[in-house]
């Protein structure tokens, strides 16, 4: 199956007060029709990667191909062939969304007739046809992705890239766009989506890399990812620290890695949740031990990033904040405090 | 939500090729830019001010509250006074260029731009462009408050028209300045900071309003000869009557200079700008 997208041993490094190396020799590729997911906390480099994919950077040395083409060397061809839609919904506040649509097909060179035709189709289609000749200012956060996404759609591109689509999203809206997602992979297109939530990768990607310092540090299906790190976390809360200590230790050969204690909380990742409950209630219960709490749950992206890099992606977050300019930061920042608990929600 | 999305079959145009196919395109981009700029001046309250209400406050507040006490021999004040605010106007709106821009910037709306096949200096293009429209419209608005207070050109038609286009060709060369700060800037307050610490000298240590020969001599130099002053000189005479030539080659000159300079810089500045 030939590949929508090859991305060979890239590397970008921001210069400034302060050098960042957003990306360090990264390299992927997605197949056509598939969805890829770029999994990673703030800062690891999914933007960057994203951004010159879609040939707004440059990189500093490797090279990215979409659908054949260089990046750096055929941009213009590269930009009529794909879609951006990003995560700071990229639309204009004082147009309607109807304008919004007609000015990124005139920006595409699409036919004037067709241009008209194509916004009300699409307005239809996103739900937003009553919504159309309103201002953007009065839209919803969940309207202005589906307007951004729409927008990003509009000249048909056959490769789509979605930076963060659901990022500060309530629930509901975020499955309304995850719906819109997979029926347009249903269309044949090639999507490749950046996302800090294993659960919005694991519904929508079917391959993934994880990104950690510009880096990947893993790739794979969700379903190898998921087996790689045990299918379940187990959870026990104690009421002091050294029954913590204690727990740590007699849960040690409960899952494929060791336990993590963290503070008065330790998490163990297991392979059979059942299972590895009753045996572990049984072998706190022989120590006399008495948890406070003890649940099961799916794991997410922060354990993905303990289990294979050792760190949380909170602390991730705040060291790597300044990527690039100043107002990528704040930008950033304020993504973060839209979402306070990002990465530990979705338990 | 639950409707199927159109298959995707069909990509944008292909890329232009040959200088006129991309010229052809560079004028449609700059267009469609120019139109969601103007479409957008309509619709933020503050704009629609600052291009109408504030400048015909200047015009009354100079004419009717400062005027009385500034001496101006051989002319009324008010036909001293509206090609300085003319001028000043404009200059003050150039603002405006950097502040939208550096929304721009800021919304991450420029990204979109970056990522989709039109020429790039359209953004730049049609957003000075917007500017000088609603320039237009401005002018048109000042003339008819000029001529409700008591503004009355001696020279005709024809030099009138010539006076108003100087002023728009030299605040179309301030809106690259602007841009240039615009896409300097970290944020449209930023933006905002940058621009008046320029504007407020150029404005206001000028000829605009008040007579130059009153200020102390070693403000006079510049007072004089600052693009500013040299253009609301060469617009009175062309408006109200005196020697001509010498302040218009001076305002065109300044025109073409920042032209010259301005637009290769805000175009590096917005090819660098990550």
């Amino acid at each position: 199956m030939p590949y929508a997208i090859e991305v060979e041993h890239i590397k970008k490094t921001f210069k400034g007060k302060r050098e960042v190396r957003a990306l360090d020799g990264v390299s992927f590729s997605v197949e056509e029709g598939t969805v890829f997911g770029l999994l990673g906390p703030n800062g690891s480099g999914k933007t960057t990667a994203v951004r010159i994919l879609t040939t707004i950077l440059q990189p500093d040395s490797g090279s990215a191909r979409v659908l054949g083409h260089d990046v750096c060397k055929k941009a213009g061809l590269v930009r009529s062939l794909i879609g951006l839609a990003g995560q700071y919904a990229a639309v204009d506040e004082n147009l309607t969304g109807r304008e919004n649509l007609v000015m990124v097909g005139n920006l595409n060179h699409l036919n004037k007739a067709v241009v008209g035709g194509r916004a009300k189709d699409l307005l239809e289609q996103f739900n937003l046809a009553d919504a159309g000749d309103r201002p953007l200012k009065t839209y919803s956060g969940g309207m202005r992705r589906r307007l951004d996404l729409a927008a990003a759609l509009v000249a048909r591109p056959t490769v789509l890239f979605l930076d963060e689509p659901t990022t500060g999203l309530d629930p509901q809206s975020r499955n309304d766009l995850w719906e819109v997602i997979e029926s347009l992979v249903g269309g044949g297109t090639t999507v490749l989506l950046t996302t800090q939530y294993l659960e919005e990768a694991d519904r929508l990607a079917s391959t993934l890399a994880v990104l950690d310092h510009g880096h990947v540090i893993a790739d794979g299906t969700p379903a190898e990812m998921k087996a790689d790190l045990g299918a379940t976390v187990l959870e026990v809360g104690l009421s002091n620290l050294e029954d913590a200590r204690r727990t740590g230790a007699v849960l040690d050969t409960l899952g494929p890695h060791s336990p993590m204690v963290n503070g008065t909380v330790v998490e163990v990742t297991v392979d059979n949740g059942p299972q590895a409950a009753m045996l572990g209630l049984r072998a706190l219960d022989r120590e006399g031990i008495v948890p406070t709490a003890f649940t099961l749950r799916e794991p997410s992206l922060d354990d993905v990033f303990l289990s294979l890099t050792g760190h949380s992606t909170v602390e991730e977050a705040h060291a790597q904040e300044d990527e690039g300019s100043s107002r990528r930061a704040r930008r950033l920042r304020a993504a973060e405090e839209a979402l306070p608990v990002a990465t530990g929600e979705l338990s | 939500m639950t409707t199927a999305i159109t298959a995707p079959t069909l990509s944008g145009a292909p890329p232009a090729s040959g200088i006129g196919g991309k010229l052809r395109w560079f004028i449609s981009d700059t267009l469609t830019i120019t139109r969601r700029n103007l479409l957008a001046l309509t619709r933020i309250p503050e704009a629609l001010f600052f291009s109408t209400v504030q400048p015909i406050m200047f015009v009354l507040l100079f004419r009717y509250v400062f005027g009385g006490a500034i001496n101006t021999p051989g002319t009324d004040y008010v036909n001293y006074l509206m090609p300085g605010i003319f001028v000043q106007t404009v200059a003050f709106g150039a603002v405006s260029t950097s502040i939208g821009l550096a929304e721009d910037l800021q919304k991450g709306l420029i990204e979109r731009f970056r990522a989709l096949p039109m020429a790039r200096s359209a953004v730049l293009t049609g957003r000075t462009t917007a500017d000088l429209v609603r320039n237009v419209f401005v002018v048109i608005i000042m003339t008819a408050v000029g001529f409700a207070v008591g503004f009355r050109p001696t020279t005709g038609v024809l030099p009138y028209l010539g006076g108003i286009l100087l002023i728009l060709l030299f605040a179309y060369s301030l809106s690259w300045g602007f841009a240039v700060i615009g896409l300097s800037a970290a944020n449209s307050e930023t933006a905002q900071v940058m621009s008046f610490p320029l504007l407020f000298p150029l404005t206001f240590i000028s000829s605009a309003f008040v007579p130059v020969d009153k200020m102390p001599s070693w403000l006079q130099g510049f007072a004089t000869y600052q693009p500013v002053s040299v253009t609301v000189s060469a617009c009175r005479a062309l408006m109200i009557g005196g020697p001509t030539a010498s302040w218009v080659i001076q305002s065109v000159a300044w025109t073409i200079g920042f032209l010259v300079i301005l637009i290769p810089l805000a175009v590096h500045r917005y090819r660098t700008r990550t």
